[in-house]
């Protein structure tokens, strides 16, 4: 923590009867992505919109760049670019007439705004599409012209909320390879939210998990997986031609083996849980014991797991 | 010197956001369609009345027995012809109308296409944004009335090759003024309507509701609630009849088109005296001649700061409403 660039202390908003952030301390440091998880609802957006200044605290305070942003909203604003989800555009305009647009509202001198704007659109890869109205823009080009709307003001901070919302696929995977690489090279600090665990978990430094208005847990993902599966960590599962029986010899002896945790039998599959990767160890195992493997899986926890696991210990808040 | 010069012409480096603001909502109005058809639609209007009083003109100019026969332009603007009313007449039912096409859907369009959101997330203060949207419709429609009696002035010059006098010239820029406050107030009635209603359709539907409430039934009803509660006028010492008059009157003047039409008439009328009814005593020994500009401006004030401070308290509360509004959507 040595270089914290976004500080939340004990933030708190409440609308009407319900808590929307409860009591939320996170800093994050520079250069840092950080991934906020959460379902629909949680209190991501509200959160986001504290650290701008765009929504007023109702306790504790958010620091950003060093800044209060419920004090000086206009001096954080210029230092961090914000994309709402659903970001829009100036559909009368073009693309480059809505980013010189945005560039003019940040000061950017006249006689230089343009050849920023092309450079920006060059490095979101929007080139192409410079002179066209942004209501014949596809939604994943709109997620790019809104990076590019991030970019040209040079911001310190970048917060992107649910930036994978209806893109496709490889679209996502595209945009999050030029998050990460963007947040690389020039040394931003970028904080992401979603719902979407898979997305996220490609490019964050570290996530927090965010449900209800509170910030369960955060860590890298290996972390978050040890919190909440303990030691029991790699899961090997075995599938095979014949049928295994539920007790006998074959499970006595996988039990027998070094740093296996549990056995399960379902019909053909036999899922093992394990607290080192001996997956090889495994089929060997089982090549000597004459059985016909027709599939190993190795499942890594993701924080589909982690999600999953957590929602499962608390059944009612499955509202995703 | 020449720094001097540099400095006069030069484009300042970074224009302030608030500038940024406005020349684009500029540019979105005189692009808009809805814009262009106002503008068609008065500038149709203009045309016609000027047609018609160009074509009375002479009549008009000759009549002796009018004190105001000689201020040529005025008349250009007050002559109404049996098919066509006068131009300011038009204004008072088209004015709202453009106000309202202006404001509109000023912010929740914005809100739900969610640039609203972007907008606010840029180094910019949130009461720029309502201001900027006020001021750059304000400033297309005074363009535009400036340049249309610009336009009538410099017809008329060549013309009736009539000289314009400067209490004229007063004349017909404190009626552009009071054309603009007048359409002012319906703009920021419309603005305040788009930060209440999340859809556009809802705000302009509830605009033109109010603006078809004081253009035809306030006045109906008006007349019914009074007719009702009216004694007989024959049972009635003159002096009741001048208080019940004053009376109508007074609630007449609720509607802002009221407040215009009092104002405009009196403006471009130099021999209107007053706007109420007035006693045989107060009239006796006045000579029918025109009124300076300033006593003119007198008998309107209390409808030039009514205009004023209506346009104002819908601001205010638009102000209000939009600082404590929840973005989200």
């Amino acid at each position: 923590m040595e270089n914290p660039i976004i500080q939340l202390d004990g933030l708190t908003k409440i609308y009407g009867k319900v808590k929307a952030v409860d009591n939320l301390h996170l800093r994050i440091n520079k250069g840092e992505i950080f991934g906020l998880l959460g379902p629909n609802g949680a209190g991501k957006t509200t959160t986001i919109l504290m650290m701008l200044g765009l929504s007023d605290p109702d306790a504790g305070q958010a620091t950003v760049c060093g800044i209060n942003a419920t004090r000086n909203p206009i001096a954080v604003k210029r230092k961090v670019g914000y994309m709402p989800d659903n970001a829009g555009f100036y559909d009368n305009l073009t693309a480059l007439e809505n980013l010189l647009y945005i560039g003019r509202l940040n000061g950017i001198a006249e006689q230089d705004i343009k050849a920023r704007a092309q450079e920006t659109m060059q490095l979101v890869g929007l080139s192409d599409a410079l002179h066209k109205k942004t209501s014949a823009y596809s939604r994943g080009m709109k997620q790019r012209l809104g990076l590019a709307d991030l970019l040209i003001r040079d911001p310190e901070v970048m917060i992107l909320d649910e930036p994978t919302l209806g893109i496709d696929p490889s679209g996502i995977r595209d945009f999050l390879e030029l998050i990460h690489h963007l947040s690389r090279q020039q040394g931003l600090t970028v904080l992401l939210s979603s719902h979407h665990l898979h997305h996220v978990q490609q490019i964050c430094d570290r996530v927090g998990i965010f449900v209800e208005g509170r910030l369960l847990m955060q860590g890298d993902i290996d972390t978050l997986s040890g919190e909440l599966f303990g030691k029991e960590s790699f899961e090997v599962a075995v599938t095979v031609r014949e049928e295994i029986p539920r007790e006998g010899r074959l499970i006595a002896a996988l039990q027998g083996m070094n740093s296996v945790v549990g056995v399960q039998v379902n019909g053909q599959t036999m899922d093992i849980t394990c607290s080192t990767d001996i997956t090889p160890e495994l089929v060997r195992f089982f090549v000597q014991q004459g059985l016909n493997i027709t599939g190993v899986q190795r499942k890594a926890y993701g924080l589909d797991e982690i999600y999953q696991r957590f929602f499962e210990n608390n059944p009612k808040k499955v509202s995703a | 010197m020449s720094v001097f010069i540099d400095k006069l012409f030069s484009v300042p480096e970074s224009p302030t956001p608030f500038r940024t603001m406005v020349r684009k909502e500029v540019g979105d109005h005189i692009r808009s369609w809805r814009f262009i058809t106002m503008l068609l639609l008065i500038v149709l209007t203009f045309v016609g009345a000027m047609y018609i009083s160009l074509a009375n003109i002479r009549k008009v100019v000759m009549e002796v027995n009018d004190p105001d026969h000689l201020y040529v332009y005025l008349k250009l603007l007050t002559t109404a012809g049996n098919a066509m009313p006068a131009f300011h007449i038009f204004i008072s039912f088209l004015g709202p109308l453009l106000g309202i096409a202006l404001g509109f859907d000023a912010v929740n369009s914005e809100q739900n296409s969610g640039t609203l959101m972007r907008l606010l997330a840029q180094p910019v203060y949130r009461d720029n944004i309502l201001l900027a949207k006020f001021y750059a419709a304000l400033l297309v429609v005074s363009t535009l009335f400036l340049s249309l009696v610009l336009l009538m002035i410099g017809g008329g010059l060549l013309i009736t090759g009539a000289p314009v006098e400067a209490t004229e010239l007063l004349r017909i820029l404190a009626f552009v003024a009071i054309s603009v406050i007048y359409v002012g107030f319906w703009l920021s009635l419309a603005i305040c309507l788009s930060v209440k209603f999340r859809h556009a359709a809802t705000s302009a539907l509830t605009a033109i509701g109010i603006w078809l409430f004081f253009t035809v039934f306030y006045q109906m009803i008006v007349n019914m609630v009074m007719a009702a509660i009216l004694p007989d006028p024959a049972y009635l010492d003159p002096q009741q009849v001048n208080a019940f008059n004053n009376l109508i009157l007074s609630l007449m003047r609720v509607a802002p088109s009221q407040l215009y039409t009092d104002a405009a008439t009196t403006l471009l009328m130099p021999s209107i005296r007053s706007l109420g009814p007035l006693s045989m005593e107060q009239m006796a020994g006045a000579i029918p001649a025109p009124l300076s500009f300033m006593d003119s401006l007198m008998i309107v004030w209390p409808q030039v700061t009514g205009l004023i401070a209506a346009t104002m308290a819908c601001f205010a509360l638009t102000y209000y409403l939009f600082m404590r509004k929840e973005i989200r959507h």
